[in-house]
């Protein structure tokens, strides 16, 4: 069964120079799609990348004990971005904004409704959230 | 056909006919206008959007040895406030900064905190850091204030928005190569997104369209409790372009509202950011119209498709006061999520929010039901489209050197 996952990859300094990625897709048939990218030049800090993994579920069981064999942590990506419900008014100011399309409108209640399986954290509602609802944790 | 007082009779004896401006539209469409307006009584309207003219007044009481706040400078968790009135009194704007905010000095800045987020806390009851320089009197010797204020220990504490509950207003893009960031959110490039900020058809104001129940004195839902119209709000402009049901075409009449503070909830009193352009409050309105004839029940029946708003370049006929628009758009179509302009399909977006408006629609109608809440006669008429008053651009005369 093929499944597509987006997740969060945490690795520390003395990682951030092995070919990681390309061991998930040559040894584990993944296909990635990069969402987002941070490494810093600070020692103590860590590298951050967020990918889209495709592939047979099998493969991607088999490719994730092999990255936290490597010593990565790994998150579910749809963790990361949450909203603050009791902040949230439901104004739609990041309807348009997200790229994905995550933000939808209920044509009948006109609430919004975030849902966090098609976000991909890039960041763009956190700061055009008039009340600060969207909350980013990596 | 009716009077005030006569609903005011049905309220107390829990026999008034009481719906929201929602509601009357299928109500109407099910009993025509004639007799929806036998049958009901009261319209609840409600808005929940961004207004940016919005502020508060309190008085500190006395500090021994005592201070005079008038003609000093007084911030309330590093915000700057209007400490120009008297010895003990204050006013407080949404849209007020703390001086060491970067502001766009790295453009677009953030604005995660400023005058309306301290108004929010104030009133959720949180303690807020006060502190205030003055200059010395015989009568007021003291130079230095610095305490804690809990909106518990004010003497009084009051709501005075000069401007809200616009009745319509722009609709915003950017027909520029880049981004802008704006009062009206974020606007992508080359028609990227609209932006639109009104509760449309559950408007108080376009429920009312001619202003003839609501004025001067009526009592209102004001950040969850009640509060009162005080004025007509300031660039209140009633002379614009209407259809032919009389809803104005463009930004016409606005209110000014005052009312206790220390009743409202930070429910309805929400402290906002905008993204590069500054901070605010989103505040709760809401007006019940007494249905007196048909005609006032007509105009609350008024649908989103009937209601238009002027689509308008915000990265150039906005700033530089140009009367282009870009169209004309209807609230319906704003409200699916996509309009045509200039043959390209945009996606639109509010930052307004209709459910709450709703529900605060819902909330007054629910007071008005149990009896709590009686309609008030106004004091005296805002100014209607043959009144004169319009709202004119600044008059610039340089100052000579």
């Amino acid at each position: 069964m093929a499944v597509t996952k987006r997740v969060v990859l945490h690795f520390p300094r003395r990682l951030v120079e092995q070919p990681v990625i390309y061991r998930l897709v040559k040894d584990y048939n993944l296909e990635f799609n990069i969402l987002r990218a941070s490494i810093t030049a600070e020692p103590e800090e860590e590298g951050l990348l967020v990918l889209q993994l495709k592939g047979e579920q099998e493969e991607y069981d088999r490719g994730v004990k092999f990255l936290l064999k490597s010593g990565l942590k790994i998150q579910s990506l749809s963790q990361d971005v949450t909203r603050n419900e009791a902040r949230c008014t439901s104004c739609g100011a990041c309807v348009t904004l997200c790229p994905p399309g995550a933000f939808v409108v209920d044509p009948k209640t006109r609430q919004v409704n975030f849902d966090d399986e098609k976000c991909v954290a890039c960041g763009l509602c956190i700061k055009a959230c008039p009340p600060r609802a969207m909350e980013v944790h990596f | 056909m009716k009077t005030i007082s006569e609903i005011n009779e049905k309220i107390q004896q829990g026999k008034a006919v009481v719906v929201n401006a929602e509601e009357v539209i299928d109500l109407v469409k099910e009993k025509g206008v004639k007799h929806a307006a036998q049958h009901v009584d009261v319209v609840t309207t409600g808005t929940f959007g961004p207004m940016c003219s919005s502020g508060i007044y309190f008085n500190i009481g006395h500090s021994k040895p005592r201070i005079k706040l008038g003609g000093g400078r007084v911030y309330l968790n590093d915000v700057l406030a209007y400490p120009g009135l008297a010895a003990a009194d204050v006013f407080f704007g949404a849209n007020a900064l703390p001086d060491d905010d970067p502001r766009n000095r790295m453009h677009p800045g953030d604005f995660n905190y400023g005058g309306g987020h301290v108004i929010e806390e104030l009133v959720a009851g949180k303690d807020i850091r006060f502190t205030a320089n003055a200059y010395g009197t015989d009568c007021y010797p003291r130079k230095r204030l610095e305490t804690w204020l809990n909106i518990k220990d004010l003497n009084e504490a009051v709501m005075f928005n000069v401007r809200n509950a616009y009745q319509n207003y722009n609709v915003a893009v950017n027909l520029s190569d880049k981004t802008i960031y704006t009062y009206m959110g974020v606007l992508k490039p080359r028609l990227g997104n609209v932006n639109y900020c009104s509760a449309g058809q559950l408007s108080p104001l376009l429920n009312d369209p001619y202003y003839r129940t609501v004025g001067i004195g009526t009592r209102i839902f004001l950040g969850g409790s009640v509060g009162y119209v005080a004025w007509q709000g300031t660039q209140h402009n009633p002379n614009v372009l209407r259809t032919e049901a009389g809803v104005p075409k463009r930004s016409a009449g606005t209110l000014a509202v005052i009312g206790d503070l220390k009743q409202m909830s930070p429910q309805w009193l929400v402290g906002t950011s905008m993204y590069g352009y500054g901070v605010t409050l989103t505040v709760g309105v809401g007006v019940p119209i007494p249905i007196l004839d048909e005609e006032i029940l007509r105009h609350t029946a008024v649908t989103d498709a009937e209601i238009y708003g002027a689509v308008i370049d915000y990265s150039d006929a906005y700033p530089n006061q140009k009367p282009d628009i870009v169209g004309e758009v209807s609230y319906a179509e704003l409200k699916s999520g996509t309009v045509k302009l200039q043959g390209k399909k945009v996606p639109a977006g509010s930052l307004s929010s209709y459910s709450k408006a709703l529900e605060i629609a819902d909330i007054l109608k629910d007071w008005i039901k149990r009896g709590e809440f009686l309609l008030t006669e106004a004091v005296a008429p805002l100014p209607g489209v043959e009144s004169g008053v319009a709202f004119k651009p600044l008059p610039e005369r340089p100052l000579e050197i």
